[in-house]
Formats: structure tokens, sequence, C-alpha cells
């Protein structure tokens, strides 16, 4: 799906400001503010919270497939986790990711 | 002359030395934004306005995601920023060691506070506690500096390079793998993976609601969870 123009030109100039003020924060005006100890035990959370519910839909629904859940993406979801969880590293998992959604889509073809 | 550069000069080699490694990670990072912004339809120079303005890999690419799946603006806004907390993390954190330096010095610094730049500062200011404010700037900017020329360079490579990849090659699917290499290994303790379950099983139960909405509800849900165990750890761990 195409992103609309409109759309992409809110969303940049808003994120593009908005991530500034939050790397600014507290080295540009709060200095010595003390963050409470819940709120920054809380943002250590920030992106395991977010991102596994982003990815969830499209690794049972693909979009690709009409929504029908595909085996070769969710093998492929699979490995991926199964790799960077094992080697704590982003890169071998991306590649084994990719090698199993292309392996087990020329099996089935 | 009161000039502080010949002091801090070595601090900014260290710095430069010390961010090779990260520069591996970040090419093919950089370069998968860029081909999958061609394949959302987006022209080379907006791939480069979206990577230089907010200049925050994994919110571009939830924005990325979500826009391609049509979701409402203030969802899309919410979403990014809420990827985007941890940098408030890093702000605190490197407020004691940088909050000395001038306000304009802070202002550039806050544009490159990434997660490279931020690990890798830290961990240099707890290895030598003696670093004077002007050695501590100049690190940073010293580590900052390769990833950034990096993760631009890559990003126009990438889009290059997706106006040529055909469409069978099932990039659809090179988001959802790339955000899970990015989380499987941040899986450390019970913590993090009740916050990840909590993640997941809160969007898929919320699926119906507007689109990310649902994704915000349960990630709020997610990082409470997190919270929560890892305060019930603490007690279990404390004599």
């Amino acid at each position: 799906m195409m992103v609309d123009k409109t759309v992409l030109w809110t969303v940049i100039p808003a994120m593009a400001v908005g991530t500034y003020l939050i790397r600014f924060s507290f080295l540009g005006f709060l200095g010595a503010t003390p963050l409470p100890g819940w709120l920054r035990r809380a943002l250590r959370y920030t992106a395991v919270a977010v991102l596994p519910g982003l990815v969830a839909p499209a690794v049972l629904w693909p979009a690709a497939t009409g929504g029908e859940p595909d085996p070769a993406r969710l093998m492929a979801a699979l490995a991926t986790l199964v790799v960077g969880f094992a080697t704590r590293s982003m890169l071998p998992a991306i590649f084994a990711g990719a090698a199993t959604l292309y392996a087990v889509q020329a099996l089935l073809a | 002359m009161n000039d502080p550069t010949p002091v801090a000069t070595p601090a900014f080699l260290r710095g430069l030395r010390q961010s090779v490694p990260f520069l591996v990670v970040m090419m093919p990072f950089g370069m998968l934004f860029g081909v999958l912004g061609t394949e959302a339809g987006l022209t080379m120079f907006e791939v480069v306005a979206f990577s230089l303005t907010v200049f925050a890999g994994a919110s571009q690419f939830a924005a990325l995601q979500m826009m391609q799946d049509q979701a409402p603006v203030w969802a899309i806004f919410a979403t990014a920023m809420a990827v985007n907390l941890r940098l408030l993390m890093y702000s605190v954190a490197l407020t004691p060691h940088l909050g000395a330096a001038p306000l304009g010095t802070r202002a550039v610094i806050a544009y490159f506070l990434v997660d490279q730049s931020f690990a890798q500062s830290i961990a240099e200011y707890t290895r030598r506690p003696e670093m004077t404010m002007p050695e501590k700037t100049a690190f940073f900017f010293g580590a900052v500096l390769p990833v950034t020329v990096m993760w631009f360079a890559t990003s126009v490579a990438g889009a290059g390079m997706g106006q040529i990849i055909p469409p069978e090659y099932a990039l659809d699917f090179a988001l959802p793998i790339t955000f899970l290499a990015m989380v499987a290994p941040m899986l450390r303790s019970r913590a993090e993976l009740a916050a990840a379950v909590v993640s997941v099983a809160g969007t898929l139960a919320l699926i119906r609601l507007p689109y990310g909405t649902g994704l915000l509800v349960a990630a709020g849900l997610a990082m409470a969870a997190g919270v929560l165990v890892e305060n019930m750890t603490d007690r279990k761990a404390a004599p």
C-alpha cells in the first residue's frame, strides 16, 4: 500500500519536532530535575512494550497473503526470534529470518 | 589562546575508534530503511528528509509500517513517540555528564542522541570517571559522527536500490523481521519477556479497536507488566 503524501508530510515534521523535544528535555531545560523512580523503570520497557505488538498482526495475518496465516512468514518470525535471543545480536537474527522466509517459500512453491 | 580542542582531541579520536563495530550494524539498517521507504512510495528526497530530521530508525520503521496500513495520523505520531520514549531515559542519564556544557552545544548533542552514541558514551564515562566535561563532549561527537554519516549514506543507497528490487522478494516481511531482530536480543530478563508477551497478547486482543489504539493500550499495559515483574523479582532477590 502506497503512503499518502499529505499523511507523510504531516508525520515527518511532527515526529521530527516531537523526537527532538524528547532528546532535548532533560539535557536542555529540565537539567537537575530527577525523574521519579517508577517512571525511570517504566521507560526502560518502551521498546519491548511497543515493537512486539506492532509486528504481531503482520506476522499472523500478513497483508501480502490477503490476511491468511502464511507458513513461510510464521517460520521466518520464529527463526528471527530464536536466533536473536540466542546470539543477543540483531544481524544474525535478520539473516536467519530472511533465509528461513525464502527457504520455506521455495519449498512450498 | 583558550582553545579546548587540543585537550579534547584524544577523546574525540577514541570515540571515533570505538564506533567502528556500530557501523557494521548500522549499514544494513539504513539500507533497509531506504529500500522499504521507496517500496512504500517515498521519493529519495522524502527518505532522506525523514532520516535527517527524525534520525531515530526504530520509530521511522514503525511510522512507515503504520502509514502503509492507513492508520490515522495521531496514532502514527503517538506510536512513534512511544518508541522514542527511551530517548528520554538517555537524556536523563547524560545530564550529569554533559549538563554543564553551553546551551548551544547541548542543543546539538540532543539532535545526535541515538542508541549508539548513548550506549558508547555512557560506557566510556563509567570506565573513565576522570574525564572532564569538554573531553566527554568530544568523545560523544567522535562516537556519533561515523554512525551519522553511515545512517544517511546507507539510507540514500537503499532508496536507490529500492527502485530496482522486484516485488516477489516478499519485502513486506522485512519490517516485521527487523523489529523482531531488534527485540529478541533485548529479552534478557523475565520482566522484559513479560512486557513483550503482554504487548503481543494485548494488541491481538484489542485488534478490533480503531487502528493503532489497541497497540497503544497494549504498550501501556506491557510497560506496567515489565515494572511489576521487575519489582517482584527484586523482592525475591532481596535477603
